[in-house]
């Protein structure tokens, strides 16, 4: 039922659901806090993300095969009201995010206990909410101010939840003041960027824009705000060189909330940058700036070996996750700058497929930092043989971070290389496969210590709690169903290219 | 006919898994565990030979179990280089794992269930391997079967155990994904399927430097065919508990690479195609220096298990110069080979476990004379040689037979000269293990009484050296048997 909805003329509350995917989490947050309970407001939060989870997966089964929905909101018709618009490449993004949120809640009512004092349970979960609300909003609508308005929603909240990794290391605090510094650049540099757009076109609704431009050609201050809007994304998605902020992060956040984190908020601003790249600018513009050739695959390629490599040598298990996101956010890249349809479908799929990947991954460190107290490989000596139903999960997560087949990480790569061979770009092809022997390496080499040293004497563990071990679970088949089962990420994915490559934001039908 | 294909094949499939749950579920009670596995075994043997008796050598069209990117399926389908597979491997299974039950409880090894279920995933995969239908399959359970014997090489947990295990790995993985999956996703891009078909999907759709490089990428990303110089993880690979060795890497495993091999040859290039091109030329030579080089090696080698491993990475590379010959005498006696060579080596295998079991020796200096007190051991492993050596009346002859024709066909003289040297190595590496078990005395202070071990360990090799008799009678029906693979 694709199409134009105004709230005005609405029957059902099917088309009201654009609006209710952004204002059931933002209302929550609020409610949370005035409940003040933490046990309620742990059920709230996990209420309003399931609702959303299924808000997302109908708004997918209405734009999966082509088409958008435009939402009016408040009646104001665009370019002059604000617009949300969903087509497949947001949807595909909405759903990860919802379901994440919604697997990482139960994950987080033990791992929060633990880590966080008692007191700040119940702010923890409205930050957890407005976070998840800056996401959503982010990632749904279609006007460009707004866009800015919901990432600082997202990134103000996140700052706080990061720095509740105090109670555990006070580290956590110099890693959130790290981040709030640079993600507040570049927050800046997108802000400044809109601007430009905004001087240039006068208006801020994407469509409106990718229009105008398209009309008017380009002009210096059009290019000057490409340029600030790429490198501000940039931060967000932790592009190398622009990523130092997230290994800290990522180690001394809650084991929760560092779940939320690298499953959601680096994708988010992918999204948004493909979102910018193709649909605003349209794309034979930006192909005229070389920009994905000469920009982005040198850094992505960087990425994608330095980050590993230096993966490779990290003894705490949080952090050589933080560097493997990081060198595969150069997968992903690296697919937009294949810039053909394997490619972007890699990409898009890629961001699906790792958000799952990822958050096991991070899941099952959560876990065992429950256990242990910590996450540094000495201290996980042979835990695989004490708490096997815990370190299971990691083990499946990690081989689909490796990317073997029959895991979800195999389709993307799969995409990434064919998508090289039909550019012509064996060279490149090489290149994916051989980082991903890097990933080989420091994914083993945490296996090891899992199931190969001898346990600490006397280390006699208990396996983590259910509400831990099923979200783990659910996620670990994911990562198998997904690589064989691929018609829902990769159906999707490959629509959401269409969409993108054809810079007609969502018209393709 | 008390399944169709479908089932059956599935089956095959699905019982070893039910045979992995059951050791996970009967983890801490042995008998019921190991009987129940047996009885999978038996099952899964079953299954296959439902699958012969409904479609005999005939290939058959594929089913689909999925669609997982746009026109690539796994799918599966019956073929007789397949079908023979799935029959060795299922039929040893059996026997290894009764010699395993011996093995592993005569020998005091410890966490038999993980053992015997990562076996299970192991057998599983191979039998998806022998069914695949394309390449993609193939590749999704080549590897499946890499991670899943990785717990078992590093069973032990000793340091040498786990550093045997990286390099398995770290061969094995590294070549699969930097070179095996470059050159399926690179066919994929160029002939826009990944079907195995008669004659080869590639025809008309490269030609010139493509084709020995993307041959290449395919010879040395199979790291499980162990050819020279991508060999080292086989050796490694000896630290595991020796029933391990003896179904995984002197069967299932190897067996799995070559088998690849052979369809790459002959179901994606294509042997005419191979042989108009002269692509696979270099991989001829490389091959045959595989073959006499692994076998000088393996005369090097004191611990009994590596040397039979380097007496294996030369065999395998026998499997690998039949496809690399281009002919049809070729492809099939490097298909017989297969099935020859595994009957001999898992008899060799079992036998270096049973005197591992009976007497603790691993190295072949501290042997003599035990071929007096292991009469039946020693006897068998006498016939396994011969049967690797290619001697009549052993299955081991027919394959070196049509290897030789294959080279005299295309005109390789050379070929001939290094197939009889490598008899010759054989000869040289592998009697002198029986005579200074049987001529030499017994170390002063051996016990002299006659000892074999538990029953479970003698008698499986025993089994397996009759098998290497009864295939030499039967190696017409078994070339007849393979002939579809070549279009006849």
């Amino acid at each position: 039922m694709a199409g134009t909805v105004s709230p005005h003329d609405a029957k059902t509350l099917i088309e009201q659901l654009p609006i209710l995917q952004v204002l059931v989490p933002f209302c929550t947050a609020p409610l949370i806090v005035l409940i003040g309970n933490r046990h309620m407001a742990w059920l709230l939060a996990f209420v309003a993300s399931v609702i959303s989870l299924v808000i997302s997966y109908v708004l997918l089964t209405q734009v999966y095969g082509g088409g958008f929905i435009s939402y009016q909101l408040g009646g104001w018709a665009p370019p002059l009201g604000i617009e949300y618009r969903v087509d497949a490449a947001n949807a595909l993004v909405m759903l990860l995010i919802s379901a994440i949120a919604t697997l990482t809640l139960p994950f987080a009512y033990e791992s929060v206990k633990d880590e966080i004092k008692a007191k700040d349970h119940t702010l923890f979960y409205a930050c957890f909410m407005l976070c998840y609300t800056g996401l959503m909003g982010v990632v749904i609508t279609g006007d460009a101010f707004n866009v800015f308005v919901f990432l600082e929603i997202s990134s103000l909240s996140t700052y706080v939840l990061v720095a509740q990794g105090a109670g555990r290391d006070k580290r956590a605090l110099t890693a959130a003041y790290d981040y709030l510094i640079m993600g507040t650049i570049g927050a800046t540099f997108f802000v400044i960027g809109i601007g430009f757009l905004f001087m240039s076109t006068g208006t801020l609704n994407m469509a409106d824009l990718a229009d105008r431009i398209a009309n008017e050609g380009t002009n210096r201050t059009i290019r000057a705000g490409f340029a600030f809007i790429i490198v501000g994304m940039g931060l967000k998605a932790a592009m190398y060189p622009l990523h130092l902020w997230l290994p800290k992060a990522y180690t001394f956040a809650p084991s929760a909330v560092t779940v939320l984190l690298s499953a959601t908020s680096t994708k988010m601003a992918i999204y948004v940058l493909l979102r910018f790249l193709f649909s605003v600018y349209n794309p034979e513009f930006i192909f005229e700036l070389n920009v994905m050739f000469l920009v982005f695959m040198p850094l992505a390629l960087i990425a994608m070996f330095s980050a590993s490599f230096v993966a490779v040598f990290q003894v705490n298990f949080k952090r050589m996750l933080a560097y493997s996101s990081i060198a595969q956010i150069g997968y992903m890249l690296l697919g937009i700058a294949m810039f053909n349809l394997s490619g972007l479908t890699g990409t898009m799929v890629h961001m699906f497929n790792h958000g799952i990947t990822k958050a096991v991954l991070f899941m099952g460190v959560g876990a065992l930092v429950l256990r242990t107290g910590s996450s540094f490989y000495n201290n996980l000596n042979g835990l695989g043989r004490v708490m096997p139903l815990t370190v299971a999960p990691i083990v499946i997560g990690g081989l689909s971070l490796i990317g073997v087949p029959g895991t979800a990480g195999f389709v993307s790569k799969w995409m990434l290389v064919q998508a090289a061979f039909e550019n012509g770009w064996w060279f490149i092809a090489i290149l994916i496969v051989l980082s991903s022997l890097l990933a080989v390496v420091y994914v083993w080499r945490a296996i090891e210590v899992l199931y190969l040293s001898e346990p600490a004497q006397g280390t006699k563990m208990a396996e983590a709690p259910m509400s831990m071990l099923i979200p783990m679970w659910i996620l670990a088949i994911a990562c198998i169903w997904f690589g064989v089962a691929t018609d829902l990420p990769l159906g999707a994915a490959s629509t959401a290219a269409e969409v993108l490559l054809s810079g007609s934001f969502g018209m393709v039908e | 006919m008390i399944f169709d294909t479908t089932t059956a094949i599935i089956l095959a499939m699905l019982i070893p898994l039910a045979a992995m749950a059951g050791n996970m579920a009967f983890k801490n009670m042995p008998n019921l565990r190991d009987g129940f596995t047996f009885l999978c075994a038996v099952l899964t043997f079953g299954a296959v030979l439902v699958v012969l008796a409904n479609e005999g050598n005939s290939v058959t069209s594929e089913f689909s179990l999925i669609e997982v990117f746009p026109g690539i399926d796994i799918a599966f389908n019956v073929e007789p280089l397949g079908l023979m597979f799935a029959i060795i491997a299922s039929g040893l299974w059996i026997i290894t794992h009764i010699y395993g039950v011996g093995y592993m409880r005569g020998n005091d090894e410890k966490h038999h269930a993980r053992f015997f279920a990562c076996f299970a995933i192991a057998i599983s995969s191979v039998m998806g391997i022998a069914f695949s239908s394309n390449m993609f399959t193939l590749f999704l359970f080549y590897e499946i079967l890499t991670v899943s014997t990785y717990p078992l090489v590093a069973h032990k947990g000793t340091p040498d155990a786990v550093k045997g295990a990286r390099t398995y790995l770290a061969i094995l993985i590294g070549t699969s994904i930097a070179l095996q999956l470059t050159a399926v996703i690179w066919t994929y891009a160029l002939a826009g399927t990944l079907d195995f078909t008669q004659g080869g999907i590639l025809v008309g759709k490269v030609a010139g430097w493509v084709v020995p490089v993307l041959l290449g990428l395919y010879a040395f990303g199979i790291g499980k065919a162990a050819l020279m110089p991508f060999h080292k993880w086989l050796p490694a690979a000896m630290v595991a508990p020796t029933p391990v060795s003896a179904l995984l890497h002197a069967v299932a495993v190897v067996k799995a690479g070559v088998f690849t091999m052979l369809k790459v040859g002959i179901y994606i290039f294509g042997i005419d195609f191979l042989a108009e091109t002269g692509a696979s030329e270099w991989l001829m030579w490389l091959a045959a220096y595989s073959i006499i080089a692994a076998s000088v090696v393996a005369m090097t080698q004191d611990n009994l298990k590596k040397r039979l491993a380097y007496s294996t990475v030369s065999q395998l590379s026998y499997i690998t110069l039949g496809m690399a010959l281009a002919t049809s005498m070729g492809a099939l006696g490097g298909g017989m080979h297969i099935a020859m060579h595994a009957m001999g080596k898992i008899t060799l295998f079992m036998c270096a476990g049973a005197i591992y079991v009976a007497y603790h020796k691993t190295e072949i200096s501290q042997m003599q004379g035990l071929g007096r007190v292991m009469p039946i051991t020693f006897g068998a492993f006498l016939i396994g040689s011969l049967s690797i050596i290619g001697l009549p009346p052993l299955g081991g002859s027919w394959p070196k037979f049509l290897l030789m024709l294959g080279a005299a066909d295309t005109g390789h003289l050379i070929i001939i000269g290094v197939l009889m040297a490598s008899s010759l190595l054989n000869v040289a590496y592998l009697l002198p293990i029986v005579g200074r078990g049987f001529f030499r005395p017994l170390d002063d202070g051996a016990p002299t009484k006659r000892y074999e071990g538990p029953v479970l360990v003698w008698l499986p090799p025993a089994l397996t050296a009759l098998g290497c008799f009864v295939l030499f009678f039967y190696g017409g029906a078994l070339q007849s048997f393979l002939l579809p693979i070549i279009g006849q």
